[in-house]
């Protein structure tokens, strides 16, 4: 379990980062937490050329609040993210999210964006940017250009960002104030990877119909799926209609299977999860009522 | 008359709930483990190519790219070992060919290949990607189906069949009892491969010595010290020029590490091969696919019952895998329990027919609990499906066949002898802990909103201080009367006081984290009546200079059985010598002497005491001064072996174990059927541990069993596909109970000191490990309604069993 040879960079900027990242091109890994990277290197399921250190960027490490969104850092650590009162705040699906993240070890080395980079769809960050519709700020040498959380996961631990492009930060959009929100997952043990998870924001009207409802599953696919919901809007939040929609985000999902779970297996769970998650969020008069 | 002054007692410590002497040092950083330890110069450091096939035959390794690499000192294959060393022993007589290393074929992932020996691990590893191999893929053999079928390939051609040990054992009228039976309850159970997962990993660091021809090998080996003997004779030296050294500290083992001798010959060959010393610290990925793990076992019983329940005798039909080769200590996997096969019931018919069968899977050997989960997961199934064939109450099926208080020691028909219990009372004690009525209660009325909840039962007999001599009976009579019988289990202990009066015992115990030096502090200040600061207790082992039988080490739960006992006669010696020179000192007779308080007190009078430091020092600077005869100096050494342990006999009788503890453990447990997950709501266990040594300890062994079984009853299993390729070899796809998944235990005792072991304790260490899979098992069937429980019960199992 050590790693094979490799070149080692540590940018004193983010305009030599990017330099660095455009000469070497897929050659080049770019390290953040390493929670991820440094594993798959001592294993040698990765063998880069090189390594590009971004510890050193420390522009890198703030979290601001901008056109609306909480935009986060590519080096602010898992863990500083949740012991941000004011994060927590704006972005209450952190709180919920971030705890399912691994382990706090993990966390106090790993970083929202390295998540994002490595696309593993099981993890819980590229579902939380899913399930939110937030983007990522990407720089290249070439210049800058934000990418919408459905158009950055492109399969299994793989992005739509160029060899040459760094994702700079996150951006996070601050909750309306009647939004909810909801992360549930399956995971055989506390901070593994979830077998599927599950998210939603959903936002009820005055009558208590669904005026907005984003429903997103993880480990069912090779991205992130935000499940299509437009048509319960106006409606009631009844039992029917969970059923409906767990019955559809199970049927939706294309989940892998492996010895820890058969596909079947894993929509099942999302059928579960889905059905148990939405029927936590009917508010309560209704629930009363029905 | 004179009135004697009032005697002075020592404070007494065997008992207390001493904190561990272990401690500030482990919790600080300070421990010493293998990969701490730097004890040769210019050590290289080794890594190891592994087969990534199940079942190949290796048509040529070409190492010319690997050497080639700069820093690398040589490159050791299966050839060249097979040259230099001889197989190791087991204990059957098929000729099973055992080397570290691949020599023709491949017969399981993970094993290895080839060993490079270069200037750092780095460039080992990087020499791995140059060794060119060729293989000739063959028909890999992964389940025990498969190995049984006659036209499976064999791994091992020269023993032409994958069955590679059977025998067969009557005991009691058998037939007699079949045929009087008013039911035949029988069923079939395969119980899963898992392992065991300590922190640290193997290591090793080993120096050929070639002037002296010459092995030193440190290595965090757990003993037996027998596999030394076994070591010696593969690396072809006699005993005395091999010198196993384990470090001061073991990052814990649970049976895996006696496993490790193997690789203590590859790297001491690696050594020998390359002129240096060499390391090899193994990885994580080379623990979870080439280190050891627990037999899968395929088991059908036979139970021949009365309508009220009562067992009138058994069938055991054992198939036990022990994967690729046959490694000693096996096959002790089917003979550990052996002797305690009816466990804690009066049986008096019982009938075994044993197989040992090879596949293309990771080799076996000590494991927690080893082959008592196997065994137990049998038999209590059986006691549960007994009651529910016969609709009678399990409590009233468990009670009418335990051994009752009156029968101990119990003589069971294959031969081990239950030294003490009440069985009845520890049963009770469990049922009233557990509050068993609201349990009912509890259960029965999740049943009635539609949830399914069980409740689980079993009763575990947990042997400890494993004889020497019970694996012989895997030989038939012939074969064993043409070998001396073995008997017994010793363990040796020193003490020493310098002439400062300071105190050091040297174990021969190799611990790993099971707080022996704690336990010995206590043993020896209570005997000779001084602190236990001031005791210094060695544990690491030198063979060279240590006391050590071939039975030392650390397993079958035998410290408190066996090695404290030497403890104490070796402190009883002290102290008698001690007390010898005193009494002449203050010229009294012997028997007026105490010890207390760092002082040897003559008739309670404590103006008239004498240090025990100027005892010591008298011993040392002026031996003239000592009692006639006397030898100077004060260096005690004790061997204690159990004397009950005797060889196994004529009928193939054997008492594999020192002493018996018991177990009873309850749970409830719920079922999520939507999502197979198994919430365990509570859990009792209680045990009679004889007397126990320190109460903290025995906690620490009953919770520590406790997650293991669950592992066992949850999560842990080696995966291996029909190809043979290992599906769980990271700790990503195996799972091990963490923290987090350890529900609460409510722990209580029934304790009956064992009469046969001087200090009354017994072993603690794995009952829980034997208890846990089958208690959860028989709850998930009794929540289910399902006979055929499947280990482990993770979440897609259960629901598949729901959906069913």
């Amino acid at each position: 379990m050590k790693p094979a040879r490799f070149d080692y960079y540590l940018p004193a900027t983010l305009e030599e980062a990017l330099a660095t990242l455009s000469e070497l091109g897929s050659d080049g890994k770019v390290l953040a937490g390493g929670q991820s990277l440094v594993p798959m290197l001592n294993m040698r399921i990765a063998q880069p050329a090189a390594l590009i250190d971004i510890n050193g960027l420390v522009d890198l490490d703030a979290i601001t609040c901008e056109h609306g969104a909480l935009r986060v850092g590519a080096m602010v650590r898992q863990a500083t993210l949740e012991r941000s009162g004011p994060a927590l705040g704006q972005v209450p699906l952190l709180a919920q999210a971030l705890p399912l993240v691994g382990h706090w070890q993990t966390r106090n080395r790993g970083t929202l964006c390295g998540s994002l980079a490595h696309a593993d769809p099981s993890a819980e960050l590229p579902l939380l940017l899913s399930v939110l519709n937030g983007s990522v700020e990407v720089h290249s040498s070439r210049g800058v250009r934000t990418v919408a959380a459905r158009d950055l996961f492109v399969s299994f631990f793989t992005t739509s960002l160029e060899a040459d492009e760094l994702i700079v930060a996150a951006y996070l959009p601050i909750a309306p104030a009647r939004r909810r929100y909801a992360f549930n997952e399956f995971a055989q043990r506390h901070g593994d990877f979830a077998l599927v998870s599950v998210a939603c924001a959903v936002e009820f009207d005055e009558q208590g119909m669904l005026a907005h409802l984003t429903l997103a599953l993880g480990g069912a696919g090779e991205v992130p799926l935000v499940v299509e919901a437009a048509d319960a809007l106006g409606r009631l939040l009844d039992r029917e209609l969970i059923a409906a929609l767990a019955e559809r985000a199970s049927t939706a999902c294309d989940p892998p299977s492996d010895h820890h779970a058969s596909a079947a297996f894993r929509r099942q769970l999302v059928r579960t999860l889905t059905g148990r998650m939405l029927t936590a969020l009917v508010p309560q008069e209704e629930a009363a009522a029905t | 008359m004179i009135e004697s002054p009032a005697r002075t007692r020592p404070r007494r410590w065997i008992g207390e709930a001493v904190p561990r002497k272990e401690d500030p040092a482990l919790l600080t950083g300070a421990g010493r483990f293998i990969d701490d330890l730097d004890p040769f110069p210019h050590t290289h450091h080794a890594a190891i190519l592994r087969s990534p096939h199940a079942h190949a035959r290796i048509l040529s390794i070409d190492s010319t790219r690997a050497m080639a690499l700069e820093g690398v000192k040589a490159v050791l294959t299966g050839a060249r070992v097979a040259e230099i060393s001889k197989p190791f022993h087991a204990g059957i007589t098929e000729p099973v060919h055992f080397y570290p290393i691949a020599v023709d074929k491949v017969r399981y992932v993970g094993e290895p290949v080839a060993v490079v020996v270069a200037k750092d691990r780095y460039i080992a590893e990087d020499a791995l990607e140059l060794i060119d191999v060729e293989y000739e893929r063959l028909a890999p053999v992964v389940e025990i189906d498969r190995a049984l079928a006659a036209d499976s390939l064999p791994l091992h051609e020269n023993v032409g069949s994958n069955v590679v040990h059977e025998r067969s054992f009557t005991y009691g009228e058998v037939d007699a009892a079949f045929a009087a039976a008013e039911e035949v309850v029988e069923a079939t159970f395969r119980f899963p491969k898992y392992a065991s997962t300590p922190i640290e990993t193997y290591g090793v660091i080993a120096q050929y010595q070639r002037g002296t021809n010459t092995y030193a090998i440190h290595a965090n080996f757990q003993g037996p010290f027998v596999l030394h003997t076994l070591l010696a004779s593969a690396l072809c030296v006699p005993g005395n020029r091999l010198r196993i050294l384990v470090p001061p500290d073991i990052g814990g083992s649970f049976g895996i590490k006696a496993l490790l001798y193997p690789y203590m010959g590859l790297i001491a060959l690696a050594s020998k091969e390359s002129g240096v010393p060499v390391k090899w610290i193994e990885d994580r990925l080379e623990h979870l696919c080439a280190s050891s793990s627990l037999t899968d076992r395929l088991t059908h019983v036979q139970a021949a019952v009365l309508r009220d329940g009562t067992i009138l005798a058994l069938r055991l039909d054992h198939v036990d895998n022990v994967g690729a080769y046959v490694r000693a200590p096996e096959p002790a996997c089917l003979y550990r329990m052996h002797g305690t096969s009816t466990g804690a019931y009066r049986i008096p018919a019982l009938a075994i027919h044993n197989r040992l069968v090879t596949t293309n899977k990771l080799p076996t050997g000590l494991n927690r609990g080893y082959g008592g989960q196997e065994h137990y997961f049998a038999l209590e199934r059986t006691i549960a499906l007994i009651a529910k064939r016969l609709h009678l109450d399990r409590l009233d099926v468990v009670r009418r066949n335990l051994v009752r208080a009156d029968e101990f020691p119990y003589h069971a028909p294959a031969g081990s002898v239950l030294d003490s219990g009440d069985y009845h009372t520890a049963f009770d004690e469990a049922l009233r802990l557990a509050g068993y009525q609201d349990l009912l209660a509890t259960r029965d009325r999740a049943r009635a909103q539609g949830r399914s909840a069980g409740i689980g039962l079993a009763c575990v007999v947990e042997p400890s201080g494993s004889s020497m001599g019970y694996i012989t009976i895997a030989l038939p009579l012939e074969q064993r009367k043409k070998s001396l019988p073995k008997s017994g289990a010793a363990e040796a202990v020193t003490i020493a006081l310098d002439p400062s009066g300071a105190i050091t015992v040297r174990l021969g115990t190799a611990p790993q984290g099971q707080g022996h030096q704690t336990v010995t502090a206590q043993i020896v200040a209570e005997e000779l009546g001084v602190t236990l600061e001031s005791i210094e207790v060695v544990a690491e082992v030198d063979t060279q200079t240590s006391p050590w039988t071939i039975a030392s080490g650390t397993y079958s739960s035998r410290f408190a059985p066996i090695a404290a006992v030497a403890v104490q006669q070796a402190a009883r010696k002290v102290a008698m010598k001690l007390r010898t020179i005193a009494a002449q000192q203050c010229d009294v007779p012997l028997d007026d002497i105490d010890l207390a308080d760092g002082l040897a007190i003559p008739r309670g009078d404590r103006s008239k005491a004498i240090p025990l430091k100027r005892l010591a020092g008298l011993a040392h600077w002026n031996p003239l001064a000592l009692p006639s005869g006397m030898e100077p100096g004060v260096y005690e050494t004790s061997y204690y072996s159990v004397p009950i342990l005797e060889a196994p006999d004529d009928l193939d009788r054997v008492n594999s174990s020192a002493v018996y503890g018991f177990v009873v453990d309850i749970c409830l447990i719920e079922v999520d059927r939507e999502t197979g997950k198994i919430e365990i709501q509570r859990y009792v266990s209680v045990h009679d541990t004889g007397r126990m040594l320190n109460p903290l300890l025995a906690e620490g062994q009953i919770r520590g069993g406790f997650a293991h079984g669950l592992g066992g009853a949850l999560m842990e299993e080696m995966v291996y596909d029909e190809q043979g390729a290992l599906l769980s070899g990271t700790f990503v796809d195996y799972l091990c109970p963490t923290a987090a998944e350890i529900p609460p235990l409510t722990i209580g005792h029934v304790d009956t000191p064992s009469p046969f072991s001087p200090l009354g304790a017994k072993g603690i260490g794995e009952g829980n490990s034997m208890s846990v899979p089958v208690t959860i098992a028989n709850a998930v069937a009794d929540a289910l309604g399902i006979d055929d429980i499947t280990l482990p019960l993770t979440p897609r199992r259960v629901w598949e069993m729901v959906q069913r």
